[in-house]
């Protein structure tokens, strides 16, 4: 929408068009934010007030929560979720800037070959690949083990495409003129490649954490020992073990929620900036 | 401080030849420029001898010693790009002494270098700011302070004003200069702007299309350019070309054009040169029209119409003459250059000056 008055459309036409999209937006949402609120308001709800169709809980209780962390290993969950979220995404981003910096600036035989092979995994989602991937898991001795919910969501073709796309846009000269001062590649990466990516390495950085704390399926089919579940499959717990203890997964993915939401309120322009930057949606 | 010599240096893009076999020498503590149209391979020419791009044929020797496969941070050269490229997050400070932390320089010389730097181009006070805070000339100058610490052997200079407004082009072209005299530093300069050229060299390399047409002094291509292309790359406003034909003597075209033609010349078809400042206007000259006059105050450039023949005149003062105007042209016969027709080259003649 453009500040100066347009030359086709008058000032109410343009008020119009303007309302018109408030409204879809904010329908859209309103969709989104609904099963937000819902679930918030379970988590104060008890257990035989979780399905009255009333937003507000008639009788607010905090005892899901208690329940919660007290009776059920939840704290154990979210330490192991934050440990796997955290090392993922740390020695992810030093991969994939490595690997993107690579594919972008080195010449070696092959290389768009490579890329092209990466890139294509963007195509084939985790349940088509799931049972290889967890016999190769097994094969390697990784069941049950937090290398093994670690190790193979460490690559990500969607990382590695952006940074490569941001480091072909960066400038050449910045990095001949590090030549010319006596860096070698290493040098170049560390001291000039690295400090560049920082914004983009911020963004990637929550997106990487989110994925991998709102993970599900893979920590599930690799990690049976209790030890070792990461929120999700602790939430998903509540269904199977106590039939419908609705107000309790409520509860559970409440708390398991904050975290996300925080980081997304802190971090609002990197994730836009990202999402912008890939041309992706 | 060192010379460079470059001996039949070819460069290929797999299979597309872009710089095709020159040869050339840039003596110690020379500024030469290259000079030439863009993409004519200027750059990809001080890439090679920067050691950025790979040589695919011939050598390029600093100081005696071939290069063509020594590291670009052991050449002793230095380099200063056009979009000056510097690295965005570190200061001034750390800019300029990056090279010199690689190089492994002790915590106080790197300290005294900088400074010394620093004091040279007046970026004292700009030490601890980054380059996002900084215009564009003072931008230019800390890729040059960069340069500077290293203490090269040869600098290297891509384009280094194209990106600064005209009147700081003027500045930097002179601060450029005086660098020069004070460190006597081998300079091999890439512009395409032959005022740049003119001004600053000592000595000019014309290229084109990857080859060299003349090698000079900024005054010996302007007197005695070697081609049609050197006459009318070099010289602001540009030569004047008149096709015709020697005969009996002199230079005749058939719009009216007649010139005293230095002796001994066959009679062929050739192409006369003739700077606008040596056009003169006269009552009893070739009767020319006037199409458009600009005047910039000191003097007055006109062009002028005769059949086919155009031309531009520049001369000194004002005068009092409309577009539409008729006027009579005399030519200096001394700044008669002569081409010939098929080959462009210059016509061997007694030096008339
Ligand atoms: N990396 C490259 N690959 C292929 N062709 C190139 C490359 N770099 C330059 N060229 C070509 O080489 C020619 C000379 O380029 P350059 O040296 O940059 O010209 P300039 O005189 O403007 O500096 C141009 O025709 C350009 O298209
Ligand atoms: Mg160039």
């Amino acid at each position: 929408m453009t500040k100066k008055p347009s030359l086709y459309f008058s000032a109410s036409q343009v008020t119009m068009v303007r309302l018109v999209w408030m409204t879809v937006a904010a329908i859209l949402a309103l969709m989104i934010i609904f099963p937000l609120l819902w679930m918030t308001s379970i988590s104060f709800k008890t257990a035989q007030d979780a399905f009255s169709p009333t937003l507000l809980p008639a009788s607010p209780t905090f005892g899901n929560f208690t329940y919660v962390i007290t009776e059920v290993p939840f704290v154990r969950y979210m330490a192991n979720s934050l440990f796997v979220s955290a090392t993922v995404t740390v020695v992810a981003l030093f991969f994939h800037s490595m690997a993107g910096y690579a594919l972008a600036r080195l010449r070696f035989p092959g290389r768009e070959l490579i890329f092209l092979a990466i890139f294509s995994t963007l195509l084939v989602s985790l349940p088509v690949i799931i049972v290889p991937l967890f016999i190769i898991v097994r094969a390697m001795g990784m069941l049950n083990t937090y290398a093994g919910i670690i190790v193979p969501s460490i690559f990500n073709a969607f990382g590695i495409f952006l940074l490569r796309q941001y480091y072909l846009s960066l400038p050449r000269e910045i990095e001949e003129a590090a030549v010319i001062d006596g860096a070698g590649y290493w040098r170049i990466y560390w001291s000039v490649i690295l400090p560049l990516s920082k914004p983009i390495l911020a963004a990637l950085a929550i997106l990487f954490f989110l994925a991998n704390w709102n993970a599900f399926l893979w920590p599930l089919t690799v990690a049976s020992d209790q030890d070792l579940w990461v929120v999700q499959v602790g939430i998903a717990n509540f269904k199977s073990e106590y039939s419908a203890a609705w107000n309790y997964m409520m509860a559970a993915s409440t708390i398991v929620a904050i975290p996300t939401l925080v980081l997304f309120l802190i971090f609002q322009r990197q994730i836009m900036d990202s999402i912008k930057t890939s041309g992706l949606k | 401080m060192a010379r460079v010599d470059i001996d039949n240096v070819v460069k290929r893009y797999g299979t597309v030849q872009v710089v095709h076999g020159v040869s050339t020498a840039i003596e110690d503590g020379e500024f030469v420029i290259l000079v030439g149209p863009s993409g004519c391979g200027k750059s990809t020419l001080l890439r090679m001898i920067a050691g950025l791009e790979h040589v695919s044929g011939g050598t390029v020797s600093i100081d005696g010693e071939v290069v063509n496969d020594v590291a670009p941070k052991d050449r002793n050269i230095a380099m200063v790009f056009q979009n000056y490229a510097l690295y965005p997050h570190m200061t001034v400070a750390q800019n300029m002494a990056f090279s010199l932390k690689l190089a492994g320089v002790s915590r106080q010389e790197m300290q005294a270098k900088v400074g010394n730097a620093a004091r040279t181009l007046g970026l004292e006070t700009l030490l601890d700011r980054f380059p996002g805070q900084l215009s564009g000339g003072q931008r230019q100058r800390v890729a040059m302070g960069r340069a500077i610490v290293r203490d090269p052997e040869v600098f290297l200079f891509d384009e280094p004003l194209s990106n600064l407004d005209a009147k700081l082009r003027v500045q930097m072209r002179a601060e450029i200069k005086a660098l020069h005299q004070r460190l006597k530093t081998t300079t091999i300069y890439v512009t395409h702007d032959q005022v740049e050229a003119m001004t600053m060299a000592d000595r000019i390399v014309v290229m084109r299309d990857g080859i060299i047409e003349q090698v000079g002094t900024p005054l010996d291509l302007y007197d005695t350019p070697a081609n049609l292309f050197v006459a009318g790359f070099l010289g602001s406003p540009t030569m004047n070309f008149i096709e015709g034909r020697i005969e009996g003597g002199r230079f005749l075209n058939d719009d009216g054009v007649s010139i005293a033609a230095p002796g001994g010349l066959p009679e062929a078809p050739v192409i006369a040169g003739i700077r606008p400042n040596l056009v003169g206007l006269a009552d009893k000259g070739s009767p020319f029209e006037v199409l458009v006059v600009e005047p910039t105050g000191a003097e007055t450039q006109l062009v002028l119409q005769a059949g086919k023949t155009q031309l531009v005149a520049l001369v000194q003062g004002r005068v009092a003459l409309q577009p539409g105007a008729s006027v009579g042209i005399t030519f200096d016969p001394a700044g008669l250059h002569l081409f010939d027709r098929r080959t462009g080259t210059r016509l061997p003649q007694m030096s008339p000056s």
